[in-house]
């Protein structure tokens, strides 16, 4: 018999089992789509987690306060004030291995201008953060040395706070604001950095002298947090080493004592991050593996009843004169038809969830692999199913395989 | 006379558990062409079991069974499958039509797997076999919107449309009333005096008389063979039969 003639019966039959066809692909649309995006939900946070370490300089450092990872005593709030002006002079002084470094205080609160007003953060530093940082000063500048040691009520302003505060199209430089009571003056705005990977605002902020915040804002003399870049991402580990030292002398504390500070590099933070996402894309890939068990058995179920049910037709067919290699190709052909088609769907739909997905904010990247594992997984389970038992009914006597009950 | 069919000392025994039931044990018998032969017997005497080998739907234990001339013992499954294709036309008691298929799919299926034949052709022969049995304006009813008698009928032309050297029929009428029994009998014997060669099995002596010759088994032997010179005529007895009989 040609193929075409195969061909022909093949979507008769199918044609005829409209729900049972149908039935049948929903199982592999499902395994598929759903693995499709699982997967891509899980390496789309890991790429952008990628892409932020690239984004944000592997090398950076940060130092904060802490009492140790052990210190259960000394948990209260003053002992995170740990880190003195002094520790960031030392540092200054000492480290050989550090590129840029500044000293950190942040304060979160109300940025008013006239009758608008925005909650948001101001980060005191000195004019070194924005290199750390890779923040660039769209219009004005940065604040001076002179600004600092007079802590002067001078501000850079992301583009968030541009946008609550000068709505109407004001230029915002030379501008005076107020965060909480104290009034600023504007001399500088950031370019506009977007969000982060973690969903955060780059651009909700201000930034100010160090020594503007401690003194006006916070009404604080110690600092609370260093941020250092090293000279390059190969000395981060060297330069980790130098600033504890550096501050272990500084704050007197012995061999065996636990440190009152905690120095890590970004990079560190990073990986930490990333292996969560790991754990995370495991998860999902999991979730999505159950699924596609759960989606092939429907199909191995419904492909065998389908067949079963089938025997007579097959004996039939046996009885005018079908060979058995026909009543397999057919059934071959069918659940080829089946899986395929099924598979297709279920990689469009995969792919178009994925992007919905990232339409609600959370990153997703379709991989060729889960595409192709998917796809073939379902297939073959399709396929296989669909054949191995017509086989089964093609290798009866015809008259055995009409009488079936 | 062409002989069409010779059997020699068939056996067939059925492995049942541990019993060995053996339903013919030894049935020889010659048919030639153009013959109508019934085969009656009591229930469970072995009559479908024969005409399925007959049929080479089943294979015999032991014995000889040429058709047309071809041993079928020593064939290849792919063999009697052709076989089947080319010159058997096999009508069974439940119709066995395809569900959701039109009558002309239904008869077209034996040619869909005869490579010789073409589409068009296909169509012309399963059109004509439905106009032989009186389908003509069938043709497209799927097998679900047809009644029992019309159902038989298009099993009878899907038998007739390869043009097969023997028709075999099992029960073809037990599933019906009387009086479409009798139609389905007329249009048999209007195949017989067509040439057609035929052979029907049925439980019921009253449809002997119908036919050139009947072979009675009992226990899977044979107890008569019976040359029947003066046939009745279904379309006779259907014709005496009064119409209002249905209602
Ligand atoms: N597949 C089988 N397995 C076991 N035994 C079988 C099988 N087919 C038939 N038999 C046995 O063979 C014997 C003959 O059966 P067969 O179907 O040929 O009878 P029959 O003459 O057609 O009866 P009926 O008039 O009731 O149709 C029976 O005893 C039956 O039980
Ligand atoms: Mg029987």
């Amino acid at each position: 018999m040609d193929i075409s003639n195969l061909l022909k019966i093949c979507i008769k039959a199918l044609l005829n089992n409209k729900m049972r066809c149908f039935l049948t692909m929903l199982g592999i649309i499902i395994g598929v789509a759903s693995v499709i995006a699982m997967l891509a939900i899980g390496n789309g946070s890991k790429q952008s987690i990628r892409a932020e370490i690239g984004s944000m300089g592997s090398n950076m450092i940060m130092i904060s306060p802490g009492n140790g990872r052990f210190g259960g005593v000394r948990q209260s709030g003053s002992s995170m004030q740990t880190l003195k002006l002094s520790d960031y002079e030392s540092i200054v002084r000492q480290a050989s291995y550090i590129d840029k470094i500044t000293p950190t205080v942040q304060s979160s609160g109300q940025a008013v201008k006239g009758a608008k007003n925005t909650p948001t953060s101001i980060y005191g530093v000195n004019e070194q953060y924005l290199d750390i940082r890779g923040y660039e000063i769209a219009s004005g500048s940065c604040f001076t040395e002179s600004d600092i040691l007079h802590a002067n009520k001078v501000c850079i302003v992301g583009q968030t706070v541009v946008n609550e505060l000068f709505s109407d199209g004001t230029d915002p430089l030379g501008q005076t604001i107020r965060f909480g009571k104290i009034p600023m003056k504007i001399i500088g705005v950031l370019a506009s950095k977007g969000y982060n990977s973690m969903g955060q605002d780059q651009d909700d902020l201000l930034i100010a002298p160090y020594t503007t915040v401690q003194k006006r804002v916070l009404a604080i003399n110690y600092i609370q947090g260093i941020t250092a870049s090293a000279l390059s991402e190969e000395y981060t580990d060297q330069a980790i080493d130098e600033i504890t030292k550096i501050l272990q002398t500084n704050h007197n504390i012995r061999i065996g004592q636990d440190n009152d500070f905690n120095v890590r590099s970004q990079q560190e933070m990073m990986e930490t991050m990333s292996s969560v996402m790991d754990m995370l894309t495991v998860l999902l890939a999991a979730v999505a593996g159950i699924s596609l068990i759960v989606g092939g058995i429907g199909i191995m179920n419904i492909m065998y009843v389908s067949v079963t049910e089938r025997t007579r037709e097959i004996g039939l067919r046996m009885s005018i004169g079908a060979k058995g290699r026909q009543i397999l190709l057919q059934f071959l052909i069918e659940s080829i038809i089946i899986s395929v088609a099924g598979g297709l769907i279920g990689v469009v739909l995969g792919v178009a969830a994925a992007k919905i997905i990232a339409l609600f904010g959370t990153p997703t990247a379709v991989s060729t692999f889960s595409i192709v594992l998917s796809f073939l997984v379902c297939v073959f389970t399709g396929v296989f199913f669909g054949w191995y038992p017509a086989r089964k009914a093609a290798g009866l006597n015809p008259i055995d395989a009409l009488r079936y009950e | 006379m062409n002989e069409i069919i010779r059997l020699e000392q068939i056996k067939r025994e059925f492995i049942v558990g541990e019993e060995v039931v053996r339903a013919l044990r030894g049935v020889s018998f010659t048919i030639t062409q153009g013959e109508f032969v019934t085969i009656m017997g009591t229930s469970g005497s072995g009559k479908s079991t024969l005409l399925n080998i007959l049929g080479c739907l089943d294979v015999a234990t032991s014995g000889e069974y040429y058709l047309d001339g071809v041993s079928v013992r020593q064939m290849s499954k792919n063999d009697r499958a052709t076989l089947r294709n080319r010159k058997i036309g096999f009508i069974f008691q439940n119709y066995n039509l395809l569900p959701k298929t039109t009558s002309i799919e239904n008869v077209e299926l034996p040619l869909m797997y005869n490579r010789h034949v073409s589409h068009s052709e296909r169509r012309e022969r399963a059109i004509a076999a439905l106009k032989e049995v009186g389908l003509g304006d069938r043709l497209t009813h799927r097998s679900n919107q047809l009644s029992g008698g019309q159902m038989q009928r298009v099993a009878i032309a899907r038998a007739l449309v390869n043009d097969p050297v023997i028709i075999l029929a099992d029960e073809a009428t037990g599933n019906l009333d009387t009086r479409t029994s009798y139609e389905v009998l007329a249009l048999f014997q209007r195949l017989h005096r067509d040439g057609r060669t035929i052979l029907f099995v049925t439980h019921n002596p009253e449809l002997a008389s119908f036919s050139s010759r009947t072979i009675t088994l009992r226990d899977g032997r044979i107890t008569s063979d019976i040359r029947n010179d003066r046939i009745a005529s279904a379309a006779e007895v259907l014709a005496a039969m009064p119409k209002e009989e249905e209602e």
